[in-house]
């Protein structure tokens, strides 16, 4: 097939119009624009610390070719020398003493040669820097926030998605006193965000010696005005007959809301598990204000203070906030089409 | 040897990891009944309600309703003592130092200058930010709504910097903005001066509006999408039956009937703009100077990142805030109410 065809057929018409064009470049600027930036984060991350401080910088990770040279304890690095004549060669480079370069070919390392340090440019070649990865996994506690992360975005979205959903039961699907100021006073304070009220909920923390605790990053959110809201919209479409059903069968409240309820209300349970999983691993100002102690910090405290320290070490936080985004990304590319028509369908992000 | 026994070990792992999952539910549904039938065979069936919304209401009494109380009391006294009965009441002082100036467009003459740079910061940030934002989501939901091949692929490219955490979305960009980061490589390549984007105060704000637009587009861009996506196509058949040109169908088809969804975008993103924070507070720290603090670092700082902690002028400047933000939502909740009734 025709590529050209393929790539600008429209559904409807047969001839491309001026505003498909402009469409598709719109398309094709928005990917460059909204991946290009992840990409050079991930490319740049594969960089050895040399070809991160060169200006301009290459795009793919590109390392000075070494070679081992016997007599020589160290590997030499490779330069391609251009002789007055206008042949070229590839020296190692054995010392370099003002603007003269002492170059000796690893074939024949007796003989040295002095060439002028203009004459003579790095040879390089495609390498990739894994240490950077295994360096950042080994020192900078890296294991132990990913742990600390891992905990809190687990925990977290159970107890989130348990009691929200017990409270959802409650609101939806029983008559009581009270039941709709409660829900009232629960949605009245769906668009009160943490950050206005960090003064007072520090101060209950540190009171219930929550401090420098996980417990301490993961109870405060749980009660999540978004996730009831959510949970309990989608059991009001549970038709009542069931439970009732249930009922006379002599199954308990509990049995009706765990065996009957949950498994019904999946869809939204899942919708609600994506946004938790989304909010607590990317949550940010909480952790920073209750973890003070390195080793409980979470991913994002870790890679703030980490990249806040003077002598920023590029090439570690590099490979750091890469590894940071991937456990997500890999979840979006899984779950993508559930992620954007769970979001479309609801129009809810904390 | 290898290939035998792999496919065996997988499923013995897999069958292991389901049974042993069950076998939890299982202890904890158990446990959860022996503890709940005797509850309900003393309070009743109906009762039990107030049971399911205990943990809840319990979490969310302790951690939202009462600190929102207590935000009040911090409001109004001083020192910078944190525990309530070591502070003395101090009346409206806090929010006098907060608000006292000579002159209003001129924060050197405030007794607290940083406040008022940083509603200056946010209120010029939110202008901008919103504003752009929301031209571009409703473009990118236009273009997606199109008839184009891989929308799937294109919606999910613009939506995956939402996912991003803003540490990561501050660290990606902080490293193509550095002085010797890519940006500055293309400016020379054209021939241009190299340019120290994050320390010069205008630049500085312009990449931070840029950057907080990059990374929360895509969530608006889905919501209006589906807005979009929920109008009746027979009404651009009928439009365009009675001679219509794109134009017109976009301003008396598309744009009427996006407008509640326009809303709930306008409102959503003004609350999110007032409340902007860790990106920033990554990128820039505030900086150059104070040219890119706004509201929630201002709290941050004066509460717990400051030497000293002054919890009081922290608190009543969160209770300002938190007046600005319910007044956002009680305008989305009027309009909400007013396009349901149309």
């Amino acid at each position: 097939m025709d590529i050209k065809k393929f790539l600008f057929r429209t559904r409807n018409s047969k001839k491309i119009g001026v505003s498909d064009i402009l469409t598709y470049l719109y398309l094709f600027f928005g990917v460059i624009l909204m991946f290009g930036p992840v990409l050079w984060l991930i490319l740049s991350s594969f960089k050895t610390p040399a070809a991160l401080a060169k200006f301009p910088p290459s795009i793919l990770p590109y390392g000075q070719e070494t070679i081992v040279v016997e007599g020589f304890d160290d590997p030499l690095p490779l330069y391609i020398v251009t002789f007055p004549d206008g042949s070229e060669q590839k020296m190692a480079q054995v010392r370099r003493v003002g603007l003269e370069a002492q170059m000796i070919d690893p074939e024949n390392p007796s003989e040295i040669v002095k060439v002028s340090i203009n004459d003579r440019k790095e040879s390089n070649k495609l390498q990739f820097e894994w240490s950077n990865y295994s360096d950042s996994l080994k020192g900078f506690n890296f294991m132990t926030y990913l742990k600390n992360s891992v905990v809190v975005t687990v925990a977290a979205t159970i107890v989130t998605l348990i009691i929200n959903s017990m409270a959802a039961f409650a609101l939806s699907k029983y008559e009581f006193k009270g039941r709709n100021l409660i829900f009232l006073i629960i949605i009245s304070t769906l668009l009160i965000p943490i950050s206005v009220i960090l003064v007072p909920v520090f101060l209950v923390i540190t009171e219930m010696n929550l401090n420098n605790n996980l417990w301490g990053v993961i109870i405060p959110g749980a009660a999540t005005p978004t996730g009831v809201f959510l949970l309990r919209q989608y059991m009001l479409t549970i038709p009542d007959e069931l439970i009732a059903a249930a009922r006379i069968d002599g199954a308990s409240e509990w049995r009706i809301y765990w065996q009957v309820m949950l498994p019904l209300a999946a869809p939204a349970l899942a919708v609600l598990t994506i946004f938790s999983v989304m909010w607590r691993w990317n949550d940010f100002l909480w952790p920073l204000i209750v973890l003070s102690k390195n080793e409980l910090f979470t991913l994002q405290v870790g890679l703030n203070s980490f990249q806040g320290e003077l002598n920023v070490k590029w090439n570690y936080i590099l490979a750091m906030t890469v590894m940071t985004l991937l456990p997500i990304s890999a979840v979006f590319g899984f779950l993508q089409k559930y992620i954007t028509t769970g979001i479309s369908s609801t129009g809810l992000k904390g | 040897m290898n290939n035998i026994n792999k496919p065996n070990l997988t499923k013995i792992i897999k069958d292991g990891l389901t049974a042993s999952a069950n076998w939890i539910l299982n202890i904890f549904v158990n446990t959860m009944d022996w503890i709940m039938d005797p509850i309900q065979r003393k309070i009743g069936v109906k009762r039990m309600a107030y049971i399911f919304l205990l943990p809840n209401l319990l979490i969310f009494g302790i951690f939202v309703l009462f600190p929102m109380l207590l935000n009040f009391y911090y409001a109004f006294t001083g020192g910078t003592k944190l525990f309530p009965q070591d502070r003395p009441f101090v009346g409206f002082e806090n929010f006098r130092i907060l608000l006292e100036c000579e002159n209003y467009f001129d924060p050197n003459t405030c007794t607290e200058d940083l406040f008022w740079r940083a509603v200056y910061n946010t209120l010029k940030f939110v202008v901008f930010q919103v504003g752009g934002m929301i031209i571009l989501s409703l473009i990118t939901a236009l273009i997606l709504n199109r008839k184009i091949v891989a929308r799937g692929f294109f919606r999910s490219v613009f939506f995956y910097p939402v996912l991003l955490s803003p540490v990561v979305v501050a660290l990606i960009w902080k490293w193509i903005l550095q002085r010797d980061g890519l940006f500055n490589a293309i400016i020379m390549q054209f021939g241009g001066e190299r340019i120290n984007f994050l320390l010069d105060a205008n630049w500085a704000t312009f990449w931070v509006v840029f950057i907080s637009i990059w990374a929360n587009m895509g969530f608006f861009t889905l919501i209006l999408l589906a807005g979009l996506q929920s109008i009746p196509p027979d009404l651009y058949e009928a439009g365009s039956m009675d001679g219509t040109n794109d134009w017109q169908s976009f301003r008396h088809i598309t744009m009427p009937l996006l407008m509640p969804t326009m809303f709930v975008v306008l409102v959503l993103s003004l609350i999110r703009a007032v409340q902007v924070f860790d990106q920033i507070y990554v990128l820039t720290g505030g900086g150059p100077g104070s040219a890119t603090l706004y509201m929630v670092q201002y709290i941050y700082n004066k509460g717990f990142s400051d030497q000293i902690h002054i919890f009081g002028l922290a608190a009543a400047a969160s209770v300002l805030m938190a007046g600005v933000l319910m007044i956002f939502t009680l305008i989305q909740l009027y309009l909400t109410r007013k396009s349901d009734a149309v």
